[in-house]
């Protein structure tokens, strides 16, 4: 039963695909079915996802040796000298991924249902199309985990990208009166040509791959011998093959998870509905470049110490503390969320660089269940808001000013008004700051532990006691400040008394919306019971396929000391928020850490710049480039060239037709003519008319024909 | 050298001075009667060769009927005073030429063949003969019908053309 | 001795040649006719002729029934013949050949 549930892994992406293509072709206008079709795709999805996951959990052992997960070939493509070999394959990894994946999915689709205002006057207008996308999303994503080789994980990325890239600019015709403001079109494709650069360097890593190794399957490039070839062969100069296709895949990673430097896009993808900052920024496709790394480790450890993991470390590592304090000076809900996001991504990557597999998988599988729960849960607070904010217009009927409902200054007191979407928020939160006994504390507590114990008994893989410090400090000053944003966020958005008219009149959210909340609040409740060190599930199921894989992991222990300091720091960030914000709600939309911090608070709130400096230094002069090529394209070269030969072929032709045309062809044409009618001329003498010439003619022949014959006898 | 080689000699001579006469003479009267001229000595010729019949014939039809005919239609064409009027066109001297080439290549044709000369003598009742053979079935029936047809053709045919409108 | 054939045949040739003379160069109508009956004796004389030296033997009389057919021939051509040359005259008041010239091109 296992084979066969096994050998049916690849409809896993199918049938949200499917649900695309019949959404896209045939649904469209009916949006009730539209919705089910939808569901009924990620459902499918989810079911055989879990049973494969299951499966896949008991029979861990026999999946392993010797085979790397358990790998179906569909296709052989022959290309030249060697074979392309496409399929899937379900591996603990691919298991752990089809656990988490499609089951959030479920989540966020039905929230959607009530998000985009079905059944109401306010539904929105492209409906249907929403449903096609997050199911093509879906496929994607999907399709990403079940992938045995580089090929069509290459393709699946780039689905979710252009999924990412319609769904960012869903409401593609919204304008805003700031034109500082960016727009939904502009940050899909901000969002689209970021991720691209990290793109092209991920596909220059996997082409530089396939020039050394000659195959793009995963087992085939992990093999002992590939890894040790590629490990001792140098590309140049001190720089081995491993090493150097290593850092070029991390880049895609780098695009794709939204680390520094390529983190510009994640925030202001929150232009598009919350259900997919849900879903695509927080969950899935942001923790595809994890699951990138993951999947390649291999190469990462390929060469003992080498540079390629202290570059993962680093980035991870800066970004984590980075991001954490952009998150400080957000006032729009959904951005501090963003930050968040990227600075959790942080935390998993650098996991990755210091070697803490384990650590890192187990983090994403329980950021995906509480960072959705936390922007769907935004999502309810800001369609509460904007509710109350066309009930009271109605009321007053006042000038339509542009009312922002991100902005959480104009929002406070909501708990008591949406008690479901506040709680399930506050549970959200205790799991991302770390609190005993939610998810984050056990995901969390075992990258720092892993850390700890990397710089203080030698690091796996070759890993410095340098780098794991750094890292284990960086991550522990952002747990803090995690703590301190998301407290603050709390107490500004559901503390206090509304600030606003519309906030008065928020009401709670439909059950559509608020039930995927409550179950995804469980979720991130006991989930984490399955990281504790003692019994940690997770390191039984991954740290055996690590083992095959050649590496040795260590178990991680429970080290009180670690967990007591994060504790700690995370308890004195919700303080300190608890002490600015939510002693004294706010009464008035003015933060009071902008008095405190000064400047310091209006470089964090501009996010360092960094948007700012890329124009000026990037683009510009990209755009400048390309306006001198046009220049000199159309003005001294493809004009003048183009006009040529314009002119040539006229010429031409006019020379052809006095040289040619008219001498030979018109020439033989009349000629014809005109020997005719000379001939005709000619022979008209003959007709005389005159019936004795023609008897004389005739007697002469008779002459002729007797003459020749006497002559001839 | 015969009687009939000297009676041969002048009937030829006339014929030939008769015909001479009719394509020179530009009045056409006298054209006509020296056609009848020369019948009459063809009529003498069919004799010497022992065609009785035929000489009798060819004075009845060619003498008495074509050539009265031929007097009667220059009678009703009265061109035939006219001074101004020529008897020969502008190619005569390239019929004359090939007239008499033709003769020359015909003679010389002819002297070079040599010819059968007469066994034995003509039947005595040719006429017999020659009603027999004219209606005999097996014989020229078919083209005596079919001359006779050619007349009444003829004749109506020139009754309609020459009728006055 | 009989008049040798070849003498008939001369004869004939040149009474032949005399009325194709006539018929190529005479303007006036009935001229032409006249040579062209002369150009038909001619053939008689050259029939008969034939039969008396060559068939008259045998006891057939082809040759003269040939004659007589062509003497009757004549006779219809030369009526006909006579025929149209009153009918162009008393349309074209002409019996000059060089007249009736309509199938000049």
């Amino acid at each position: 039963m296992t084979e066969f549930f096994f050998n049916l892994t690849w409809l896993i992406p199918l049938t949200p695909l499917a649900a695309f293509a019949i959404i896209v072709l045939w649904t469209n206008r009916n949006r009730l079915l539209s919705t089910w079709v939808a569901w009924i795709g990620i459902g499918l999805a989810w079911i055989l996802g879990w049973i494969v996951f299951f499966l896949s959990w008991k029979n861990f052992p026999e999946l392993t040796p010797p085979e790397f997960g358990h790998p179906v070939s569909l296709y052989a493509i022959p290309t030249g000298s060697t074979v392309l070999k496409l399929g899937f394959q379900v591996d603990t990894l691919t298991g752990l991924m089809l656990f988490m994946v499609p089951f959030v999915c479920l989540m966020i689709f039905i929230y959607s249902k009530g998000y985009m205002n079905y059944g109401t006057a306010e539904v929105d207008s492209r409906y249907s199309r929403f449903f096609a996308y997050i199911s093509l999303f879906a496929c994607g994503m999907l399709g990403l985990v079940v992938s045995d080789n580089f090929v069509t994980l290459l393709v699946f990325w780039e689905i979710m990208g252009l999924c990412s890239y319609l769904l960012i600019g869903f409401w593609f015709d919204k304008s805003y009166a700031d034109p500082k403001r960016i727009t939904p079109k502009q940050a899909g494709l901000k969002a689209f040509l970021t991720t691209r650069i990290g793109d092209v360097i991920m596909l220059a890593g996997i082409l530089l791959l396939y020039s050394q190794t000659g195959t793009l399957t995963f087992r085939e490039v992990f093999s002992e011998e590939t890894l040790h070839t590629l490990a001792t062969t140098y590309a140049f100069a001190g720089v081995p093959w491993a090493t150097l296709v290593a850092i070029l895949i991390f880049g895609g990673a780098v695009g794709k998870s939204a680390q520094f430097p390529l983190h510009v896009w994640l925030p202001d993808a929150m232009e598009g509905p919350t259900p997919v900052s849900a879903l695509i920024h927080a969950a899935t496709m942001v923790s595809a470049g994890v699951y990138l790394v993951a999947r390649t480790f291999p190469l990462f450890t390929a060469v003992h110490g080498g540079t390629q993991l202290a570059v993962v470390a680093f980035i991870g590592a800066f970004t984590a503390l980075f991001a954490s304090t952009i998150a400080v000076a957000q006032n729009d809900i959904k951005r501090v969320l963003a930050y968040s996001t990227i600075s959790q991504l942080g935390y998993m990557i650098a996991a990755l660089g210091i070697g803490a597999y384990v650590a890192a998988v187990f983090h994403l599988i329980a950021h995906a269940f509480f960072k959705a729960l936390l922007f769907l849960g935004s999502g309810s607070v800001i369609h509460g808001v904007e509710h109350g904010h066309h009930h009271s217009h109605q009321e007053h009927e006042g000038q339509e000013t542009e009312f922002d409902a991100n902005d959480m200054m104009n929002m406070g007191g909501l708990l008591r008004r949406m008690p479901r979407t506040g709680w399930t928020f506050v549970i959200g939160a205790l799991a991302l700051t770390g609190i005993f006994p939610w998810a984050g504390f056990w995901s969390k507590d075992e990258i720092l532990a892993d850390a700890w114990k990397s710089f203080t008994q030698g690091g796996e893989f070759g890993v410095s006691q340098g780098w794991s410090f750094f890292v284990w400090l960086l991550l522990t000053l952002a747990a803090f400040l995690t703590a301190f944003y998301t407290g603050r966020q709390i107490f500004l958005t559901f503390a206090g008394k509304p600030r606003t008219e519309a906030a008065r009149h928020a009401p709670e959210s439909v059950g559509s919306m608020t039930w995927p909340l409550i179950i995804l609040a469980v979720f991130a409740t006991f989930l984490g019971l399955f990281g504790m060190p003692w019994a940690n599930r997770f390191f039984q199921l991954l740290g055996q396929e690590a083992t095959i894989m050649g590496e040795h992991l260590s178990h991680g222990e429970f080290n009180p000391l670690v967990a007591g300091i994060s504790t700690l720091v995370a308890l004195a960030g919700w303080l300190i928020a608890w002490f600015v914000y939510g002693r004294k709600p706010l009464v008035e939309p003015v933060d009071p850490l902008a008095k405190t911090l000064g400047p310091v608070y209006t470089l964090l709130k501009n996010k360092y710049y960094v948007d700012e400096i890329y124009k000026a230094v990037v683009i510009q002069p990209v755009i400048r480039l390309a306006e001198a090529c046009y220049a000199f394209d159309d003005k001294f070269v493809i004009d003048p060239i183009v006009d040529g030969v314009g002119r040539f072929g006229r010429w031409l032709s006019e020379w052809l037709k006095k040289a040619i045309d008219n001498p030979i062809v018109d020439g033989a044409v009349n000629g014809v003519g005109q020997v005719t009618a000379a001939f005709g001329e000619f022979m008209r003498a003959t007709q005389t008319g005159n019936v004795q010439n023609y008897l004389l003619v005739a007697a002469v022949t008779v002459l002729l024909l007797l003459a020749l014959f006497l002559v001839r006898g | 050298m015969t009687v009939s080689h000297v009676v041969f000699v002048i009937l030829s001579v006339v014929a030939l001075v008769g015909a001479a006469g009719v394509v020179i003479h530009r009045n056409l009267f006298r054209a006509a009667l020296f056609l009848v001229l020369s019948f009459v000595a063809v009529a003498g010729l069919y004799i010497l060769l022992e065609a009785e019949f035929l000489a009798m014939v060819q004075l009845l039809v060619y003498v008495g009927a074509i050539s009265i005919l031929i007097i009667f239609a220059v009678m009703l064409s009265r061109q035939m005073m006219s001074p101004k009027f020529k008897a020969r066109n502008e190619q005569w001297l390239w019929g004359l030429v090939t007239a008499l080439a033709l003769f020359a290549v015909l003679a010389v044709i002819l002297k070079s063949v040599s010819w059968p000369t007469v066994q034995s003598a003509a039947p005595t009742d040719a006429i017999a003969k020659l009603g027999q053979a004219l209606v005999s079935p097996d014989h020229y029936l078919l083209p005596f019908e079919v001359a006779s047809v050619l007349l009444l053709v003829a004749l109506v045919g020139a009754v309609i053309i020459a009728r006055e409108k | 001795m009989q008049v040798p054939l070849s003498w008939y045949l001369i004869v004939a040739a040149a009474l032949f040649c005399i009325g194709l003379y006539g018929a190529l160069s005479r303007r006036n109508a009935i001229g032409i006719l006249m040579g062209v009956e002369l150009m038909l004796n001619a053939v008689n004389i050259n029939l008969l002729a034939f039969w008396r030296h060559v068939e008259a033997a045998e006891g057939t009389l082809s040759g003269q029934v040939f004659a007589i057919i062509v003497i009757t021939v004549a006779a219809a051509e030369a009526a006909v013949g006579l025929a149209l040359v009153i009918a162009v005259y008393r349309n074209r008041r002409t019996v000059d050949v060089e007249d009736v010239d309509l199938m000049k091109l």
